[in-house]
């Protein structure tokens, strides 16, 4: 982790409740995090997790609370205003194209930055191509940096579960998000696959410096790549700090090992 | 014709500045290099090599995948009158140990992290090796070894070289002589360690020359590089004749794309190893199998056409008017399109060599038009010795020798080799030179074989395994065990077969099964079966190998030289041969001295004369436990056939 070095906060949770009717899916939760780090919030099945990442998402409107990127509050924004100000994601049961390419794929990350209208891209004609190439050579430079070239054309319906998982990841970066969220990323997956992935998100989180926050089960991972954890249960954070300090924290021991309370 | 690989490339860029020498996918466009550019890239890299050091005569490490930065800087070194010695980029680390402290290498340019990351783990047992450059510097950011740099820097620095030393590339050039040290190849050493073969300029162009020359090639060839460079053959394929020749090389995308590239190129000149044959192959029927009734039938149909008439088509001989038609007519519809989606479009020429290829997958791919042959030839013999000419071609000889080369069989049927072609020693190893390379000139090759009528090499063995049959009706007759044993193996019902033979008085083998294609073929005619061990022993398996074993029988009488090793008796045994239980190498060869030590029962049973023999034996599983099969094997007395060659 030599060459990352957490600098500001980027984003800011402060004190954020979530209901659903009557059911409390999150609770006065606060974090933040900080630019170039991986932040890992982990927790039991229905900890909150998800929810969490669709607050910040702009998915869910939370009734409390606020969050801040860069110091600015964004409350009431849906995803595309979220996505606009640079917050990308991966989803937890992949949201892929299943017939189209993988390049087509990871073209439609790019979608927002596109400024040439539907009747220019149609006829493809003058500044729509000249777009086009560039953000192709964006795309390509995703392929390349995930090393898919050899499924460029295929269908992702057609490819390994561990490869469309990696195609979601093209997706989120070519919207080069200053922070990316992903959810699950190796749900599903075999051991080769995780390490596969971890060192894609290391490598994102290194060459780009770009911020991730990440949802994962497998505690060696989480403990492994993040700088910081963040542990959710029933809907309220109960940890907060380095893996160590977790690990060492007896709120966290007895929510994943279920000793008496 | 006396000349220097980097002599060769002013040339063409003085000649042909425009013309393309390399191309790269990259980005998902094939990227091309001019010979102007090219030759640029070079002066700079030897700028960037000289400034760091590297003298005339020293050794410059090249590891990596085939890619344009390295293959300049392989001329880069040789401009400076420097040594490149390429190693197999897919090696462990600990296998760089000994050819980079054996030739006081200092210097290595590299691929990416993973070549890297190798010679870093290394670097202990290599004082010497204190500079090394990577192309890709994914990965390498935050590396601060000492010595270590991206290649970029390397052509920065040799710019600035250039510059304030003027004029120094070309006259270190022409320093350079034909007969100074080009290269140098370590061979794998399937036997002891490995050995560095060194190869001058001259032998290295005269041979590159004499195989252009053979099979025509010109600079409007377009060849695909996807062997490893430290192989010879990709050297010459890709290197040697490509700065003869002035062809384009063209670079992968990656290890994964190679067929996709391969389809995109249509390269004119192939090489590629019996099993990407056999692989292409496997794809090819395992699609058809899938395809809809009608498009199988007429795939079917015109494959029978294309076994009948596209032999005969290749090797030029005169077809009917109905055969020509019917074959246009099938290439227009099968033959045409399967070329084009194995990327054999365009193949003029296309080389196999390395190991047996069987009948079937060699006669499949020229029945469709593809010019597929083979060779013969060796790291130390700078790859081309014997080629097949066109329409010369068979399955079982590997052609005529070429221009310049010399062939003798010594008594004992080892082939001998002279030509223009053959190493100047192995690196610092001046017994195992004297070993292989005479006084007179003629290199031992250890392989065994005889030219036969029409002038053909034919190579049956390695000359340590050939043995001879002692009494019996065959006395004296030669023995080749592994010519028996692939001839058996050709056969899509056997896997493996192990020929006993030699100081006996007739030849009898062990048999195994394959268990997909005979449990297959078992299914098919509504034969139920257990076990491997119960398949094995069934009359009607023991009846299909019997009709194998006859017709490689058939087929050895018709051998000049071995008619005497056709086999007279054979057991289908009752387990497979597992590298785990040591009868098989890693690399799946036989190990036939093992197998008849630990089923000496069952050898003595097959000359005993013996209908049956019980047996049990300890096997390994994959988790380490050992148990025990036991079974009783029947024993298979087989026809053989009077010689059709010595009759003759």
């Amino acid at each position: 982790m030599a060459g990352r070095a957490a600098g500001d906060v980027i984003l800011d949770v402060r004190n954020i409740s979530l209901r659903f009717g009557g059911v409390k899916a999150l609770t006065d939760i606060t974090f933040d995090v900080r630019e170039h780090e991986i932040r890992a919030i982990i927790g039991p099945n229905g900890a909150g997790k998800s929810s969490m990442l669709n607050c910040i998402n702009g998915v869910y409107q939370p009734q409390e609370g606020s969050i801040h990127l860069r110091g600015r509050a964004f409350r009431h924004m849906n995803p595309r205003q979220v996505a606009e100000m640079g917050v990308a994601r991966t989803f937890q049961n992949l949201a892929l194209f299943k017939g189209m390419s993988v390049l087509d794929n990871i073209m439609t990350g790019r979608n927002l930055k596109m400024r040439t209208n539907i009747l220019q891209q149609a006829l493809r004609w003058g500044a729509a191509e000249r777009e086009e190439t560039a953000h192709r050579k964006v795309v390509e430079g995703i392929i390349d940096f995930l090393e898919i070239q050899a499924y460029r054309k295929t269908p992702v319906g057609k490819m390994p579960y561990g490869l469309q998982k990696r195609v979601d990841l093209g997706r989120a970066l070519a919207m080069e998000p200053q922070v990316l969220l992903l959810d699950e990323p190796m749900a599903g997956m075999n051991v080769e696959e995780k390490q596969d992935m971890s060192r894609f998100i290391l490598d994102v989180n290194d060459e780009f410096g770009t911020t991730i926050v990440l949802i994962e089960h497998d505690m060696g991972v989480v403990m492994d790549l993040s700088d910081r954890v963040v542990v959710l249960d029933y809907g309220r954070k109960i940890g907060d700090g380095s893996p160590e300090e977790v690990r060492a924290n007896p709120d966290v021991i007895s929510a994943y090992l279920g000793t008496v309370h | 014709m006396q000349t220097t690989f980097p002599r060769l490339l002013l040339a063409h860029a003085a000649a042909r500045p425009g013309a393309p020498a390399l191309r790269e996918k990259e980005f998902g466009i094939w990227q091309t290099l001019s010979w102007r550019a090219l030759a640029d890239l070079v002066e700079a890299i030897a700028g960037g090599l000289a400034g760091a050091g590297l003298r005339r005569g020293q050794h410059l490490v090249v590891i990596g995948e085939n890619r344009p930065r390295l293959y300049a800087s392989m001329l880069a070194a040789q401009a400076l009158g420097a040594i490149p010695v390429p190693l197999y980029q897919d090696a462990v680390a600990a296998e760089f140990v000994l050819p980079i402290a054996n030739a006081e290498v200092s210097f290595a340019v590299v691929e990416d992290q993973e070549q890297v990351d190798k010679l870093l783990e290394v670097r202990g047992q290599c004082p010497a090796l204190t500079r090394i450059w990577f192309d890709d510097a994914r990965g390498l950011r935050h590396y601060d070894e000492p010595g270590l740099a991206p290649l970029d820097a390397l052509v920065e620095a040799g710019r600035a070289y250039a510059a304030s030393h003027p004029g120094f590339f070309a006259a270190e050039i022409e320093i350079g002589q034909p007969d100074d040290v080009a290269a140098m190849f370590y061979t794998s050493g399937t036997t002891g360690k490995a050995k560095g073969v060194v190869h001058s300029h001259d032998t290295l162009i005269d041979r590159a020359h004499a195989g252009a020359r053979f099979d025509k090639l010109t600079s409007e060839d377009e060849v695909l590089a996807y062997l490893p460079p430290a192989w010879i053959g990709q050297n010459i394929f890709s290197y040697a004749q490509w700065l003869v020749c002035g062809y384009v090389v063209n670079c992968p995308e990656s290890a994964d794309t190679v067929m996709l590239d391969l389809r995109e190129i249509g390269p004119t000149y192939y090489f590629a190893p019996p099993r990407v044959f056999e692989s292409l192959l496997t794809s090819v029927m395992i699609r058809m199998e899938d395809a809809a009734r009608p498009k199988r039938w007429l795939f079917e149909r015109c494959m029978a056409l294309a076994r009948r008439v596209g032999p005969a088509r290749m090797d030029g001989r005169a077809l009917g008017l109905l055969d020509r038609l019917a074959w246009a007519i099938g290439n227009l519809l099968v033959y045409a399109p399967l070329r084009n989606t194995l990327g054999f479009s365009r193949v003029r020429v296309a080389y196999t060599a390395g190991e047996a290829i069987g009948p079937d997958l060699f006669i499949f791919y020229r029945s469709i038009g593809i010019n597929l042959k083979q060779l013969y030839g060796s790291t130390e013999t700078a790859v081309f010795v014997c080629l097949q000419p066109d329409h010369e071609v068979k399955n079982d000889t590997v052609g005529v020798p070429i221009e310049g080369v010399e062939i003798k069989v010594t008594e004992a049927g080892e082939v001998l080799v002279r030509s223009p072609g053959l190493l100047k020693e192995y690196y610092k190893d001046p017994a195992a030179t004297a070993e292989v390379l005479g006084a007179d000139g003629w290199y031992r090759t250890g392989d065994a074989g005889f030219l036969d009528a029409s002038g053909h090499l034919k190579i049956i063995d390695r000359a340590k395994d050939v043995g001879r049959i002692v009494g019996g009706a065959n006395d004296g007759a030669l023995f080749a065990p592994k010519y028996v044993e692939n001839k058996l193996k050709f056969f899509p019902y056997i896997k493996e077969a192990v020929a006993f033979g030699d100081q006996r008085e007739k030849v009898c083998a062990f048999v195994n099964i394959d268990i997909e294609a005979v449990g297959n073929w078992a299914e098919k005619r509504a034969l139920p079966y257990g076990s491997y061990a119960d398949l094995a022993q069934k009359p009607q398996v023991l009846e299909l190998v019997r009709e194998c074993v006859e017709k490689v029988n058939a087929d050895l009488a018709a051998d000049e030289k071995l008619a005497g090793s056709q086999i007279s008796r054979f057991l289908v045994l009752h387990k497979e041969l597992d590298a785990d239980d040591g009868e098989l190498t890693r690399t799946r060869k036989v190990r036939r001295g093992f197998i008849a030590e630990r089923y000496r029962l069952l050898v003595d049973a097959l000359y005993a004369g013996k209908t049956e023999q019980h047996v049990e034996t300890e096997v390994r599983f994959e988790d380490g436990r050992t148990g025990k099969i036991a079974a009783t094997l029947k024993i298979v007395d087989v026809r053989t056939f009077p010689a059709v060659g010595r009759a003759a």
